[in-house]
């Protein structure tokens, strides 16, 4: 699909050179394949349909590291794209390279494109803000976890498909009685390290890094091992040991399970939700993600995942304009409310999200709404408007090895925790001199 | 008496090597010192700056317990490749060269899984053995095996290391069954007419004969093992679980490439080179003495 993409487009730039001299180039670099692909590619032939200036020309650079890499590589080669898509992991990679990025609300300044930075969601703008509040790349596509219900096999196991599991407590109730009522796999996860950890922290209101989670300067440690982490972790080893939670890989491995039918309750991204609906034959259902009463008397915010759109340095003033333009365009509620939509991803201003309950999407697909409250129901706080951690993609390689002692039952979950933490902080001193 | 041709002047014989050196220096020398200079620093990913750390890289990494650790499962993962790539293949190069008819099927049949990449050879395992729905893991849990190779780290050893390997048993087959076939009929048959059986011919006769051959494989084998089977790896556990499959190799890319530590991935780069050429002169000083040309 993609190759006929960009076939379509090679053939389109050989045949019309005339149009191409008259239009500024703007280049987007993007991690997105299938479906998503399409809607990206779709959005910009939108713009570019709109307006006779400017033309964007999308790529697909491979997956979130794939895409980061080549932009980083390119930067080195002076051959950058104009928009870079880079993944919240590698948020801090790119604020710290001064040289290399170019902030968004200095592109939108510059180029006189409508912009107003309060129209954005807090907890979604909030990831890629500054302390002082300029918005240094635009969110793209952000998600949030939740936890998805298979309620067929919640009644063929004899429970209540309608049992409350606001909590984690309650949530191992139902766990005891799926697994007595015969259930094989009673819960599984995809990600488990911004799930279990990076959104666990946030949601119940403890640290996950010190220095606001890495906010407020890069001489940050890692605070994952604190009790609330270490507690919610022994119990996921218990019920792991139990056969009440079935690992199945670092990733989203889990999807596939949950598709087929095979497991009862599932955490994962609400993103989860376009092919969820699709592939599921079992009557699913969508629940806030649980938290653990014990820990805190209710739960705050969950943070994003996801990718945001970074402006690369080296460029023509003419062709920011065109980039300020081009964002602009995707930040329009339309355009928003119908990314949110299709997909499943959070819309990043307020106005998309009254649009679409406008519409009456909320209403025809019950549970599409709970990642927006989930997210937007209270204001962030220094714990939960995300993280910013330099190497962040080692760290949690690291926490995912962690996890996987734990799982296996060869560390207790302080044991692993405190390892996580040692190790993290290595590279967190290496990202802060390489930075200095 | 050795043969000798000498060249007059220097022209010649400097036009002669020229092309060899050139690529030696373009895509060796001149990549290898870079290396070493870069894992003198802690760059930025963008390039944009650097910090001179003197041999901080090393000291970094040779003080992580877990990097240490990678030297043993390294061990542990290029002896068993070279075992299982080694054993199978001069055992089927022994039964097709024994063969009278059709052999050259066999020969054919056998040489193919040489043709396939390592990465598409790993998604062929990973599968297979897929704990969902793969169907050797589907046997194994009729037979009352639950396979999990997500978890257990046993288990991710072997599925890498059989995955590895498979392939190159295709490549050390060609060479053994060459070498099999190039040792000369007349001493077989005189270990036979002294009453020796297959077997005691075999050990005694065949084995010492292609020595140099198994020797050569061995080398190139544990070369391989070391720097070719990364995208086996990548494909199948990328590394895990936990630390489990983590080859040295497998590292120099994921901190690299995934992780950005451009100086950390020089410095590793720099260790793998002074610890295979070691290995390669350990082979040549000690483990080619008794091999018999």
């Amino acid at each position: 699909m993609n190759k006929k993409i960009l076939g379509v487009l090679a053939a389109s730039t050989c045949f019309s050179p005339l149009m191409a001299m008259a239009e500024t180039e703007v280049h987007f670099w993007h991690a997105f394949t299938g479906r998503l692909g399409e809607l990206v590619a779709a959005q910009v032939d939108d713009f570019n349909a709109s307006q006779s200036e400017y033309k964007v020309v999308q790529t697909h650079k491979g997956n979130y590291s794939e895409t980061l890499n080549a932009g980083i590589a390119a930067f080195r080669a002076k051959e950058q794209p104009h928009i870079l898509m880079v993944f919240e992991v590698g948020t801090a990679t790119m604020m710290a390279a001064k040289g290399a990025i170019k902030p968004v609300y200095e592109v939108m300044a510059e180029s006189g494109a409508q912009f107003d930075p309060d129209a954005y969601i807090g907890a979604v703008k909030g990831y890629y803000t500054t302390t002082d509040g300029d918005m240094l790349s635009l969110p793209f596509n952000s998600s949030t976890p939740v936890l998805w219900v298979n309620r067929d096999a919640m009644s063929a196991a004899g429970v209540d498909p309608d049992t409350d599991m606001s909590t984690w407590e309650q949530v191992g109730g139902v766990l005891d009685q799926l697994k007595a009522g015969g259930e094989d796999c009673p819960l599984v996860t995809a990600w488990q390290s911004w799930i279990h950890l990076e959104n666990f922290s946030a949601y119940h209101d403890v640290p996950f890094a010190s220095q606001d989670n890495g906010f407020s300067g890069l001489d940050t440690v890692l605070m994952l091992n604190g009790p609330a982490q270490v507690a919610h972790l022994s119990a996921m080893g218990d019920w792991a040991k139990d056969g009440k939670f079935i690992y199945t890989g670092r990733r989203n491995e889990g999807g596939a399970n949950f598709r087929a039918g095979e497991c009862a309750l599932f955490t994962e991204s609400s993103a989860g939700y376009a092919g969820i609906s699709s592939e599921a034959q079992f009557d699913f259902e969508v629940r806030p993600l649980p938290y653990w009463k014990a820990v805190a008397s209710e739960p705050q915010n969950t943070i994003i995942g996801g990718a945001s759109l970074w402006v690369m340095q080296g460029h023509e003033s003419e062709e920011y304009k065109g980039v300020g333009e081009f964002l602009s365009f995707l930040s329009t509620s339309d355009v928003q409310a119908a990314w949110h939509q299709n997909t499943g991803y959070l819309p990043i201003t307020a106005e998309a999200g009254d649009a679409t309950r406008a519409s009456g999407f909320y209403d025809e697909n019950p549970g599409t709404d709970i990642a927006v409250i989930q997210m937007t129901a209270k204001q962030p706080t220094a714990n939960s408007k995300g993280l910013r951690l330099g190497s962040f993609d080692q760290i949690r390689g690291i926490i995912d090895e962690e996890l996987e002692a734990i799982w296996s039952g060869d560390k207790s979950a302080q044991e692993a925790m405190d390892s996580a933490k040692e190790r993290g902080d290595k590279l967190l001193r290496r990202f802060e001199t390489a930075n200095k | 008496m050795e043969k000798r041709v000498i060249f007059r002047g220097w022209l010649l014989p400097i036009c002669l090597v020229a092309p060899q050196l050139i690529i030696s220096v373009v895509f060796f020398f001149y990549p290898a010192a870079q290396a070493v200079w870069q894992s003198l620093f802690i760059p930025d990913p963008f390039g944009l700056s650097a910090q001179y750390v003197g041999l901080g890289n090393f000291e970094y990494l040779l003080s992580d317990k877990y990097y240490r650790a990678s030297f043993v499962t390294t061990a542990v993962f290029s002896i068993l490749v070279t075992l299982c790539s080694m054993v199978p293949a001069l055992f089927l190069a022994v039964c097709a060269d024994r063969l009278i008819k059709s052999s050259g099927i066999y020969r054919t049949l056998l040489i193919w899984p040489y043709a396939v990449a390592p990465a598409v050879a790993g998604v062929l395992w990973m599968f297979m053995f897929n704990t969902r729905v793969g169907i050797i893991s589907w046997y194994l849990g009729q037979l009352g095996y639950d396979w999990n190779h997500v978890l257990n780290d046993g288990e991710a050893m072997g599925l890498v290391v059989v995955a590895s390997a498979w392939g190159r048993i295709s490549y050390n087959f060609l060479f053994f069954f060459a070498a099999l076939q190039s040792v000369p009929k007349s001493v077989i048959e005189a270990g036979a007419i002294d009453g020796a059986r297959f077997w005691r011919r075999f050990f005694d006769i065949v084995l010492p004969l292609i020595t140099p051959t198994a020797f050569f494989l061995m080398v190139v084998n544990v070369v391989y093992s070391f720097f070719e089977t990364f995208g086996v790896i990548h494909t199948i556990t990328s590394g895990g679980p936990q630390q489990a499959t983590t080859i040295l190799v497998y590292k120099v890319f994921s901190d690299g490439f995934v992780g950005q530590d451009l100086g950390s991935s020089s410095a590793q780069s720099v260790i793998l080179l002074v610890l295979v050429g070691a290995l390669t002169i350990i082979q040549f000083k000690y483990v080619e003495k008794r091999v018999h040309y």
